[in-house]
């Protein structure tokens, strides 16, 4: 058994959307930080300070534990942004300002700076 | 956008509010971040998801039925990815400010005559080492995952802590394909045995959940606790051990659970923000309300869990009455709520205040806090660096915080107020945050020109 099949759920079309650069299949209905998990992905984030990795904790937008770079912008609560075709999820390093990862882990994507100050 | 009634949160008390108030020829609007009504709860699979049978991860699904219909057959307008940053007095009632969508930009107000918070809590977890790793999450947070967006984070769970919530995390993961390598539980079964009697209502939840237990070969361990999450970048496995009757982890009891999943939980604390920002008196860390949910504010009234962490149930009978309270107050009659809803809601209470104090948290958790085990998530300050704080003077919360930055991220402490305030040997105090949610610059601006932000 598994959720999908537990809830009975007959989901529209998987549609892809991209995790540094890899592409990943996304079910409608889904926040970026469930497709993540039914990818296997559990962490996306590397704290400012460690530089360790993070993911879901709170899983209802209070912790920011979950905060990834989508579509060039940082700080975005993957637990609670819907996912979208097409949506470009990269691992956001500290504060998210710097640069994005590529899929062979290196960093020479490029980032949108935040428009709003967080 | 002007409304009556602005009904803040569309879990079991919001919902009941709203529908208690429409039903009686209210103008109700029914504010909500999330994408569906149905609070944290009857949390809904998202639609896209064509769940054929969500009521497989739910209980009371026949009471949600009623809500959903209900709403659905009302006049109630919903207005769902609405966040809500902040309530404010107006001369003729009040504005509430909210941002539009899962980007939280666009700023919208809503003016109504009366206000009723039902907004809900978050869930506390208190800090172990090793809690910060990828794949620990909050019970409840694995619960909302799952019946939310039908995903799990692993093959092989623990789920522990303190509380109720715990149990239909364990069968919810279990059903869900999930192995639950364990249940760990830091409360002895004989205190909850002692508050049989005020419990009985919950007791064919209870019964429920334990047979799902036994169904699906979940091991239970009472009177034992999480000492450590192990892993490098992911977890690995926990080290479980059993506390002994003060609370002490007894030396030579531990073992080791590989698992790739924790569930961990110790309760509840109600949402206060919006409260607190109009002013509303608190009780301990809770909204304060009187035999009629109202607030000490005029005009504002609050119900479910941010008025005090008591189960769905309690919430549905909280808001019914709190609904009927201020149709009362609007409509200029003396009929509140009826006598039968007020007595319901104080046998739902007498078993809440029960589960609460069966349900106390392991009472020497600080012990197994290891100098480098980081205490508050966001600023990434270590318990070491508290104790630093408290051995140069920091008598409380508050100072500490001043020297350390716990609590002062992100999440503006709601994850770390608890230990913080228990290491430093006091209770936690309110916040006082200026919002209930981050608002962009811009929107503030616009909201408050002459202070001149920029
Ligand atoms: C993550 C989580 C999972 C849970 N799962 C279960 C479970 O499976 N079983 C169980 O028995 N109990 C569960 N609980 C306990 C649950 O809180 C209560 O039983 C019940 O849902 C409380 O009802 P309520 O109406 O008081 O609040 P909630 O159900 O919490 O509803 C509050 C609503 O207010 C909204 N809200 C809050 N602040 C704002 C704001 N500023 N702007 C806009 N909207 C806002 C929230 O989005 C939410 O929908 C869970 C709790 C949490 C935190
Ligand atoms: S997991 Fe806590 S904010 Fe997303």
């Amino acid at each position: 058994m598994n959720p999908l099949e537990l809830a009975g759920a007959r989901p529209g079309p998987a549609f892809t959307v991209t995790f540094d650069g890899r592409p990943v299949d996304a079910l409608p209905g889904q926040t970026v930080a469930a497709v993540l998990w039914a990818a296997g992905v559990t962490s996306w984030r590397d704290t400012r300070r460690g530089g360790r990795p993070r993911g879901v904790f709170c899983g209802i937008g209070v912790c920011f534990d979950c905060l990834v770079i989508l579509n060039g912008r940082p700080n975005q609560r993957a637990c609670l942004v819907p996912a979208r075709p097409g949506d470009e999820i990269g691992t956001q390093e500290g504060t998210g300002h710097g640069r994005t990862r590529t899929p062979d882990g290196t960093g020479d994507g490029s980032t949108e700076e935040a428009r709003h100050a967080d | 956008m002007r409304t009556d009634l602005a009904v803040i949160g569309a879990g079991p008390a919001g919902l009941a509010a709203a529908l208690a108030a429409s039903a009686r020829g209210v103008r109700v609007t029914l504010l909500d971040a999330a994408t569906q009504p149905g609070g944290q709860f009857y949390r809904q699979p998202g639609a896209g998801l064509g769940a054929a049978r969500p009521e497989a991860l739910h209980h009371g699904w026949r009471t949600w039925e009623r809500l959903r219909d209900g709403l659905a057959a009302s006049a109630v307008r919903v207005l769902t990815d609405h966040h809500v940053w902040c309530v404010e007095r107006t001369p003729d009632g009040f504005t509430v400010h909210a941002l539009l969508g899962p980007e939280q930009e666009e700023p919208v107000e809503v003016h109504a005559r009366a206000v009723l918070l039902a907004t809900g809590g978050y869930e506390q977890v208190l800090p172990f080492p090793g809690w910060t790793l990828p794949g620990v999450v909050s019970a409840g947070g694995a619960q909302a995952m799952l019946k939310g967006g039908l995903v799990v984070p692993g093959r092989r769970a623990v789920v522990a802590g303190t509380g109720p919530l715990l149990l239909p995390v364990a069968t919810g993961l279990a059903a869900a394909g999930v192995e639950v390598a364990a249940l760990v539980e830091s409360t002895a079964p004989l205190r909850l045995a002692r508050q049989a009697p005020a419990l009985a209502g919950k007791l064919a939840e209870g019964v429920g959940h334990a047979a799902g237990l036994l169904r699906h070969r979940v091991p239970v361990l009472t009177r034992h606790t999480v000492v450590r999450a192990h892993g490098e970048d992911r977890l690995t496995g926990v080290t479980v051990a059993a506390l002994d009757a003060d609370g002490h982890v007894r030396p030579g009891t531990e073992r080791h659970l590989p698992c790739d999943t924790l569930a961990a939980g110790h309760g509840m604390l109600p949402h206060t923000d919006l409260a607190e920002s109009l002013g509303c008196r608190l009780d301990g860390l809770a909204v304060d309300v009187d035999t009629e949910q109202r607030t000490d504010v005029p005009g504002v009234w609050a119900a479910g869990e941010a008025t005090g962490i008591g189960g769905a149930a309690l919430s549905l009978a909280e808001g019914h009455i709190a609904g009927c309270s201020a149709t009362a107050h609007l409509h200029g009659t003396a009929r509140g709520p009826a006598p039968a809803a007020l007595k319901a809601r104080t046998a739902l209470r007498r078993s809440a205040a029960a589960l609460d104090s069966a349900y106390a948290l392991p009472a020497y958790w600080s012990e197994q806090l290891t100098d480098d085990t980081v205490v508050c998530r966001c600023e990434e300050v270590t318990a070491g660096s508290v104790r630093e704080a408290l051995d140069l003077g920091a008598g409380d919360e508050r100072t500490v915080k001043l020297l350390t930055r716990a609590g002062m991220g992100w999440c503006q402490g709601r994850m770390c107020s608890t230990a913080v305030a228990g290491l430093a040997g006091c209770a936690p105090t309110p916040a006082k945050r200026p919002f209930a949610r981050p608002v962009p610059l811009g929107v503030l601006a616009r909201h408050h020109p002459q202070e001149g932000l920029s």
